[in-house]
């Protein structure tokens, strides 16, 4: 059984459909990828999935475990086993990073936890998760506060964007803990060489799949622009 | 139990280290009311106090090329339910001397109570100060706090000071504080404030940046909850060539709580620089959402926002 099973999910923002009859699947400790351009409803997915504000399925399910978690609220879900690290992490006036990683586990050591991201945790463990952090530090961070909470799904979104993006290596080494602990990934991305880390991979356009399975067959599909969706002209930004 | 020790009792649930008050290398004053009950002075350091009819008032000075190694702790506080305190403080640190204020200002039972603390400060050339000061109002809510404070800062002084009032009841809180700061002076003024009921707080923190290259910030942090109320002007002045200050008040108000906040920049010199910074809102939809998804309860969640930003 798979540990997430979404079923026909559509949402709609105002009057534009963002995800129509979407389905897919994660299995217990698979890394599945989602791949796709800007504005085709990956991050909109995992709003979703996570239960964020206002973002409420039109129609379909959404299955975690084996329960329908569609009425349920962002901390109900967390407790189920799901959680998120969000594409670009807020920050925190007054709460230290050695704070911020024991959240919910006061009294453990976070330290094996940054090691796992790359950081030092002599260096990092005092400081706090505020402005002082670069982009990168505090995505880093994000990504070791969802390691220490040895989820059963952990929604990565977009670990490789922005100014201060992680390195492929650094995702890999990421990923990596994440099967360690026995946790299920949904990796959310745009760089198909990111995808050829997953056990499996599924392009999104217009907020449909448009290819499953294989992360190679997927990666490669992407790559030819020919998406019969958009024709090509979504994806032609890849 | 005697007065010194109720106060002392207080003051240790207020934060304070009672074990300090004991230590033989370490000045402290401790009143109630207007009785001075305790009081120690250390090699380097002059303290003048007498009681007045309503309160205390000290002179402080600390001598010139003087480094005092540990702090000096300052216990004021009213244990019954109704009364008046009133503290005068002159405060002088000399030529090229440091010093670090620990305060705790202690009114457990205030129902009717009112403490109004009147300082003038001179902080000498090349000087140091550090002053913190913790309230505890307790429960009730009935308490006038009106602490004002004139400081100046000479030419490569420094002086440090933060406010904290985040535990028990606000009740009416009146600061006015005004720095002036000489060539190559630096201030920070730093006020932590969770008010709650229908607790009002009002907070003025000025600084004038007189002196060339003199520094200044002014960082305010106030939670509210219930019908309690705020308002926080920050006020600095840039007048000297390479001046640099910066006003940054951040409110959260949840409930039917209202914050104000007037931040006044005035520059007269255009070497000057002087920026600021003011947000008031509810607690923020993106945090909130990552620390939920963490596991924690909407309560929860705020508590942790409300405590980071009061820390």
């Amino acid at each position: 059984m798979p540990i997430l099973g979404i079923k026909s999910l559509a949402y709609k923002a105002g009057n534009k459909n963002i995800l129509e009859g979407f389905s897919l699947t994660v299995d217990p400790a698979e890394v599945h990828a989602v791949l796709g351009t800007n504005g085709t409803g990956k991050s909109t997915l995992a709003y979703l999935i996570m239960g964020c504000e206002g973002y409420r399925p039109l129609s379909g399910e959404i299955v975690f475990d084996g329960k329908v978690i569609n009425d349920l609220k962002v901390h109900e879900r967390a407790t189920l086993g799901i959680t998120m690290a969000w594409q670009e992490p807020v920050r925190f006036e007054g709460i230290s990073v050695r704070d911020y990683l024991a959240l919910k586990n006061r009294g453990t050591d976070p330290s094996q936890y940054l090691e796992m991201v790359g950081l030092s945790p002599e260096m990092y463990l005092g400081r706090m998760v505020d402005k002082c952090l670069s982009g990168g530090e505090r995505k880093r961070i994000e990504l070791a506060s969802v390691l220490a909470l040895h989820p059963k799904l952990a929604i990565l979104d977009e670990p490789d964007s922005g100014i201060d993006m992680l390195s492929t290596q650094d995702i890999v080494n990421v990923i990596s803990a994440f099967k360690k602990n026995g946790s299920s990934v949904l990796l959310i991305t745009h760089r198909e060489e990111i995808v050829l880390i997953a056990d499996r991979a599924s392009q999104i356009c217009n907020g449909r799949i448009v290819c499953s399975g294989n992360p190679e067959k997927v990666a490669e599909y992407y790559k030819s622009r020919k998406c019969f969706v958009c024709d090509g002209e979504v994806c032609a930004y890849v | 139990m005697s007065e010194l020790d109720a106060l002392l009792k207080a003051f240790g649930e207020a934060g304070g280290d009672k074990g300090a008050l004991a230590s033989e290398d370490t000045a402290h004053l401790v009143a109630s009311g207007h009785k001075l009950l305790s009081m120690k002075s250390v090699e380097g350091l002059e303290v003048d106090t007498h009681e007045t009819l309503s309160g205390i008032s000290a002179k402080v000075t600390v001598k010139e090329d003087v480094k005092m190694k540990n702090p000096v702790h300052l216990c004021f506080g009213v244990l019954h339910k109704k009364g008046t305190q009133k503290i005068k403080m002159d405060v002088k640190l000399e030529k090229n001397s440091s010093a670090h204020f620990i305060a705790h200002c202690v009114f457990p039972n205030a129902q009717k109570v009112r403490h109004i603390m009147d300082a003038v400060v001179e902080i000498g050339e090349g000087a140091e100060m550090r002053y913190s000061e913790t309230h505890y109002h307790g429960p009730y809510g009935g308490i006038e706090v009106v602490p004002k404070a004139v400081v100046r800062i000479a030419q490569n002084g420094r002086y440090f000071a933060d406010f904290t009032l985040i535990d028990g009841r606000v009740g009416a809180l009146d600061i006015d504080y005004a720095v002036e700061a000489g060539e190559n002076a630096v201030t920070e003024l730093t006020a932590r404030v969770f008010g709650h009921a229908n607790d009002e707080i009002k907070i003025k923190e000025s600084v004038v940046l007189a002196g060339e290259n003199a520094r200044g910030l002014i960082k305010t942090r106030v939670a509210l909850e219930d019908e309690s109320s705020a308002e926080v002007t920050g006020i600095t002045e840039g007048n000297a060539a390479g001046a640099r200050g910066h006003v940054d008040c951040m409110e959260i108000v949840k409930d039917k709580a209202v914050a104000k906040a007037i931040p006044i920049v005035n520059v007269t010199n255009p070497l000057a620089k002087v920026t600021h910074e003011a947000a008031i809102g509810s607690v923020d939809k993106r945090q909130m959402e990552t620390l939920m998804a963490h596991g924690l309860t909407p309560e929860e969640a705020v508590d942790v926002i409300v405590k980071g930003i009061l820390k």
